[in-house]
């Protein structure tokens, strides 16, 4: 590791800290009712919205009523993604002249754009025409992000009322969050990234005779419109199937290091924006540094790893997979960034990492996409865990537990159970399942415990609706495609819903003023104990997996065995 | 009294009966009310029958059987501390209720009288008790007065006066009439006194789960859910590990071992202990003479962060004191205390005696010598508002002295035409805005000074209150003082705030405020006009001399009528929510220890590495004897750590009035770390003496 990696390691988490308190601000402001700069013309497109869509800004809804709308409008966003790929023979845009998608693989796609997975047993370029990557992904990236953003300023509603069961209007959260926070930034990123070389046009694939004589086709596309939105929205789907390792996503290393940033910044600035709202930052920094010091711990020991002679060959740097234009150093940080922050867009194939970084990047998912995480949803995945800490730690004090002055109690406890269970169910069944039968274990590229780690990985990210792939795995089978559908739709609104839940049960509770009586949420006390919670629960549910697939896989190594 | 006796711990016949109920606590209609638990019980009989099933092909496995008898040991321990602590409950129940159960009542129908049994009676039949009679349930006196000795249930064994009308007309059942005769409406149901429900909080079978209690079931249940299924599913990544590594399937874990290792990461320990710790709550309430009537109020006593509490009898002692003589210009100190102390020698009031014993103290005056022929003491009546004594000198004239009031004093001079001064009219004034009572002491047309009676603040209160306030408990003093007079004693006893001339109305409009703001409210009170206030209150208690209204409303009797203990009924919550943190996290951290015991243990042959061994075996950091014995150590420490805990789960975690951080570092750092490392050392010492 040279000198020039850590200071661009440095840079990167300096950055991300610098940038935390501005946009959180900037989102603050615009959740509590203010307009952006622009807002003049903004508004007027806000209204109109409303207009158009024969909406009642003003209306508030209980829990309830806006769950409904959500699954509502997430449901119609299936369907809609789903017959478009498989019609789009049919539809304009598609210069490539591509078929209509099978119905299992359309289905899985639909879902995992929809639940701002984006995992893609596909490849893009030769799957999906411009019109179901343009109209169907990336609107989904735009309003999946939207989603989870809207559930997180539902929970803070819940936590900030007072026996007050408003909690806001889904469709008023959705268009303010996408017009005055995912599309500007989206654009000034796409606009830098064209500057980078990102392509973004709508001509046919381009057929060359190479020097070797080899016929090749380039495929074109809008990409940098998608690519802006896939980096800051959690989303991780890429245009071209080589992910963010393609040059036309990815020319360069300014880029690069503009993507990794917005793998985090908007999770990130959301802890801010969360404390701002509930009216302590440092609330919001807690969480913020809780998040932080799991990543770098983990970071540090995928660097470990990568950086450690391969016992066998004895050789370094371990190149195999790695994103050879960017490095080592690199290619770990976006591995770790990416499996943290539930985006799941890829530099380097996880599946050639050393056994303990791809381990590092499944535990990031394992522990249920909580270190910073997807947009709004790593901040409420954080928050069940927060309110599981506050009742086991806070009962030590002596008091019913409370969190920012609600008291946390049965139905808070049922639900932040639910949302516990939800994606380990996923992860360990489906797992299993794959492990018994035959569909499953076919579909493998490695065996040994590494095989173990493919399918461990699938679900996880399949669960922590991440979308990164160990690869090595065929997942576009039907077999695959069905369960990681459900795996998905489970991993996101099984805990979504139960979040709502409790918003909507918080909401109704009185805040009991903080005294010296009160357990503290906002101090090193409570970042130790919040990461002990997380990683208990998530370490004791995954340890014995863990120990027979990435475990194993490294003791194996380094006793010089392979398979 | 029976209750104030303590109960040891593993008291012989307890512990006796304890144990035949653990085997009887083994009706599953009665396990399943534990989840966790229930789980243990089932894992038990599974591989119990896998012992019999092996007993009956002709093979057997010592490992099998000593994991099935270490299971249904932790079963049992775990129902042995439930009824442990039941037993003791009830023990203490049980010696207030024996006083009543052979009691006959005189129950009056119209004209007649008629002899029933006291578990016959309904509510709102009439009885009567004349001396010497038990009063055999729970009533409220409508007519006559009499003395009764309340020391069935307090332990104090002074008699109290108990009359119809007023706030002094509730009685209980189990207590004693010395004097006269009452009539007595029972105003409860035959089995459901405070008694009964007190007793029915304790029994384990009938106890409804307290809503905390309940939340933290969940989540252990939750938490058994998630260790189900990564047990469940681990036989299949072991087939598939099996099978990497070239190994026959059989090879596969068995399900005694997949048992162990799900009952060793379930929270067993906090699971087993959990309603022992309920009970015993309940348990520690009554030790101090507080009747819960739910168990959802004892809880609650630990939210408590505003606590209203009357200033008589609770911040200061219930009366007025003397504490210092301020003569008239011209006039020795010695004259009017001399002067102050002779009016005041037949004066049995507290105020009266204060005054002799600081004339006694300050000028070692022992009191004139009192020929009950020329002195003639003139009792205080509401009229006069003044007492005194009128005394014929030496020289046979007739003089008298009076205290009293300011008002009445200078009545009573003007009207022997002496002079009343602005001297003392000023300092009348001056104790006044001190918060305290000036006495004016006049002999015939002369006013001779003033005494300057005190309201004393209770000893050690103030430090008291200065705990409560690290704990976050806000103190509200309630008194009918005017504002001056209770700013004065606020400030002295450090309470956080007053309400002066508080009316009932007033008590209930605060206590709506504070709880529209969020807080939960403790009070204690006695009269009928309390009762609403008590209702209201989130935590109500009520003095046991009160009326039968006031102890409906509140959600706590305490039997002593002392007001000091709301403070040690929050401190009975407070200790009650902290064990049951502090076991959960015990628990869950034993879990890291377990991991290392079992999991190499299990995974011994799978993927060998150059040594011939596991390459999981690395994860043996407690070198282990034998994969066996790591498992059955892990069990049997499992199973024993529940028995450790018992003690602590009756007598509850340490409890200090400290802040809430003081309170988590101190309990994290014993049951959290203790809580990682206790089965590292536990584990490893039982497998040392299963090797020997």
């Amino acid at each position: 590791m040279t000198t020039h990696d850590l200071l661009q390691i440095l840079l990167y988490f300096t950055l991300l800290i610098a940038l935390t308190p501005i946009l959180g601000n900037y989102m603050y402001r615009i959740f509590t009712g203010d307009r952006p700069p622009l807002g003049l013309y903004l508004g007027k497109l806000e209204n109109l919205t409303y207009r158009f869509a024969g909406i009642d800004s003003h209306k508030q809804s209980d829990w309830k009523s806006y769950t409904l709308d959500l699954l509502y409008f997430n449901l119609t966003g299936l369907v809609v993604l789903m017959l478009m790929q498989l019609f789009q023979a049919h539809l304009p845009l598609n210069p490539a002249g591509l078929p209509n998608v099978k119905w299992d693989s359309a289905c899985n796609t639909a879902v995992s754009f929809v639940t701002s997975t984006n995992w893609q047993g596909y490849a893009g370029e030769t799957t999906l025409s411009n019109f179901v990557q343009m109209v169907g992904l990336t609107v989904q990236n735009f309003v999946s992000a939207a989603t989870g953003m809207a559930v997180l300023l539902v929970l803070i509603r819940g936590l900030m009322n007072k026996c007050n069961h408003g909690l806001g209007n889904f469709w008023v959260d959705l268009t303010r969050i996408t017009l005055y926070v995912l599309l500007p930034l989206s654009i000034l990123y796409a606009l830098v990234l064209i500057g980078q070389g990102v392509i973004q046009n709508f001509h046919p694939n381009l057929a060359y005779q190479t020097v070797e004589g080899v016929n090749q086709v380039i495929p074109q596309g809008p990409v940098a419109s998608q690519i802006a939105i896939k980096q800051l929205g959690t989303n991780g789907g890429g245009f071209f199937n080589a992910n963010s390792a393609h040059p036309f996503e990815n020319p360069t290393p300014f880029s690069n290091f503009l993507e990794m940033l917005a793998l985090l910044l908007i999770p990130a600035a959301l802890t801010y924006t969360y404390g701002k709202m509930v009216g302590s930052v440092r609330q919001g920094w807690t969480l913020f540094t809780a998040m932080l010091l799991m990543l770098l711990v983990g970071l540090c020991l995928s660097l470990y790893a990568e950086y450690s002679p391969n016992p066998i060959s004895g050789k370094l740097p371990l190149m195999e997979g790695k994103e050879l234009r960017f490095g080592i150093s690199n290619s770990v940080l976006w591995s770790t960034a990416t499996s943290a922050a539930s985006n799941g867009s890829v530099i380097a194939m996880h599946d050639s990492l050393s056994p303990l970084s791809g381990m590092v990047a499944m535990i990031n998912i394992m522990l249920g996409e909580v270190i910073f995480g997807g947009v709004g949803a790593g901040l409420y995945g954080m928050v069940i865990f927060v309110l599981l800490t506050v009742f086991i730690a806070g009962l030590m004090v002596g008091r019913t537990p409370e969190y920012l002055g609600k008291k946390i109690q049965k139905f808070e406890i049922q639900m932040a159970m639910v949302a516990v269970l939800a994606p380990n169910l996923i992860i360990l069944l489906f797992s299993a399942w794959a492990c018994l039968s035959n569909q499953g274990l076919t579909s493998l590229n490695n065996a040994g415990p590494h095989g173990l780690s493919e399918i461990l990985y699938a679900y996880s990210s399949a669960a922590g609706n991440n979308g990164s792939a160990f690869a090595g795995l065929n997942a576009n089978t039907l077999f695959y495609n069905v369960t990681l559908g459900i795996g998905m739709l489970i991993g996101r609104f099984g805990i979504l819903v139960p979040v709502l839940a409790i918003a909507g049960s918080l909401a109704g509770k009185n805040k009991t003023p903080s005294s010296s009586g009160t357990f503290q949420t906002d101090n090193w006390l409570f970042v130790g104990l919040l990461i002990a919670v997380i990683l208990i629960v998530g370490g004791l549910t995954h340890f014995p997996a863990l120990a027979l697939g990435p475990i194993a896989d490294h003791l194996l190594l380094n006793n010089g065995i392979t398979f | 009294m029976s209750s104030k006796q303590n109960i040891g711990l593993f008291n012989r016949k307890l512990a006796y009966q304890a144990t035949i109920d653990s085997f009887s606590k083994l009706n599953p209609a009665q396990l399943i009310k534990n989840p966790v638990i229930f789980v243990v019980a089932m894992g038990a009989l599974l591989t119990s029958l896998i012992v019999v099933s092996d007993l009956y092909h002709h093979s057997y496995s010592a490992f099998n059987l000593n994991i099935s008898l270490w299971l249904w040991f932790t079963v049992l321990f775990a129902n042995f501390s439930e009824a442990i602590a039941e037993g003791r409950g009830k023990a203490q129940a049980e010696s207030l209720r024996n006083n009543r159960t052979h009691t006959t009542a005189r129950r009056i129908t119209g004209e007649s009288e008629t002899l029933v049994n006291a578990t016959d009676l309904k509510k709102g039949e009439i009885v009567i008790c004349e001396a010497g009679d038990l009063i055999p349930s729970d009533g409220e006196v409508i007519e006559g007065i009499a003395s009764v000795d309340e020391s069935a249930i307090t332990g104090e064994s002074a008699p109290v006066i108990r009359e119809s009308g007023g706030d002094r007309s509730a009685v209980t059942g189990g207590t004693k009439v010395i004097s006269d005769r009452i009539l007595i409406r029972i105003t409860t149901e035959a089995g459901n006194t405070f008694i009964d429900r007190m007793i029915a909080l304790v029994e384990g079978a009938k106890r409804q789960k307290t809503p905390n209690e309940i939340a933290l079931s969940i989540l252990i249940s939750g938490l058994t859910i998630v260790f189900l299924l990564a047990v469940a599913t681990l036989p299949a990544f072991f087939a598939y590990s099996l099978n990497a590594s070239h190994l026959p399937l059989s090879g596969n874990l068995t399900l005694p071992v997949l048992t162990a290792l799900l009952v060793c990461l379930i929270p067993t320990t906090i699971g087993g202990l959990l309603s022992a710790i309920g009970i015993s709550g309940m348990d520690r309430l009554l030790q101090r003479n507080v009747i819960a009537t739910s168990g959802r109020a004892i809880e609650a006593a630990g939210d408590v962060d505003v606590l209203l509490l009357d200033k008589t009898g609770t911040i200061t002692l219930g009366n007025r004191m003397a504490t210092n003589f301020i003569p008239e210009e011209g006039v020795s100190v010695e004259e009017l205390a001399d002067a102050a102390q002779f009016s005041s020698l037949s004066d049995e009031t507290p105020e009266g005696r204060s005054i002799v014993v600081l004339a006694k103290e300050k000028f070692n005056l022992r009191g004139r010598e009192v020929h009950p022929i020329n002195a003639t003491f003139i009792p205080f009546t509401a009229q006069s508002k003044m007492s005194g004594v009128d005394y014929c000198s030496e020289d046979g004239s007739l003089h008298r002295i009076r205290k009293g009031s300011f008002e009445s004093i200078r009545g009573f001079v003007q009207h022997n035409n002496g002079y009343y001064s602005r001297h003392i009219q000023e300092i009348v004034t001056r104790l006044a805005q001190q918060g305290a009572t000036p006495l004016v002491v006049a002999e015939d047309e002369k006013v001779l000074g003033v005494i300057h009676l005190k309201d004393i603040v209770k000893g050690g209160i103030k430090q008291r209150f200065a705990e409560l306030r690290k704990m976050g408990i806000r103190t509200v003093m309630i008194t009918g003082d005017n504002s001056l007079t209770a700013a004065a004693i606020a400030a002295e006893a450090g309470v956080d705030d007053f309400m002066a001339e508080a009316t009932p109305e007033d008590k209930l409009r605060r206590i709506r405020e504070e709880q529209a703001n969020g807080h939960l409210v403790g009070m204690i009170g006695d009269g009928t006009n309390d009762a609403p206030a008590l209702a209201q209150a989130d935590i109500g208690i009520a003095m046991n001399t009160g009326t039968q209204a006031a102890r409906e409303a509140g959600n706590m009797v305490d039997l002593d009528s002392n007001p000091t203990k709301l403070i040690e009924v929050v401190e009975v919550g407070k200790q009650l929510l902290m064990t049951r943190g502090s076991l959960t996290t015990f628990s869950i951290a034993n879990d890291i220890a377990k991991y290392f015991a079992i999991l190499p243990a299990i995974a011994v042959t799978l993927y060998p590495g150059k040594n011939g061994m596991g390459v999981l075996s690395a994860f043996n950091i407690m070198h282990l004897g034998s994969p066996q014995s790591a498992i059955l150590s892990a069990v049997i420490f499992n199973a024993l750590i529940i028995v450790m805990l018992i003690p602590l789960a009756l007598k509850g975690v340490r409890y200090k009035p400290v802040s809430a951080n003081v309170a988590l570092a101190r309990n994290l750092a014993i049951f959290g770390i203790g809580g990682i490392v206790a089965p590292f050392v536990g584990i490893k010492l039982i497998d040392l003496f299963i090797n020997l």
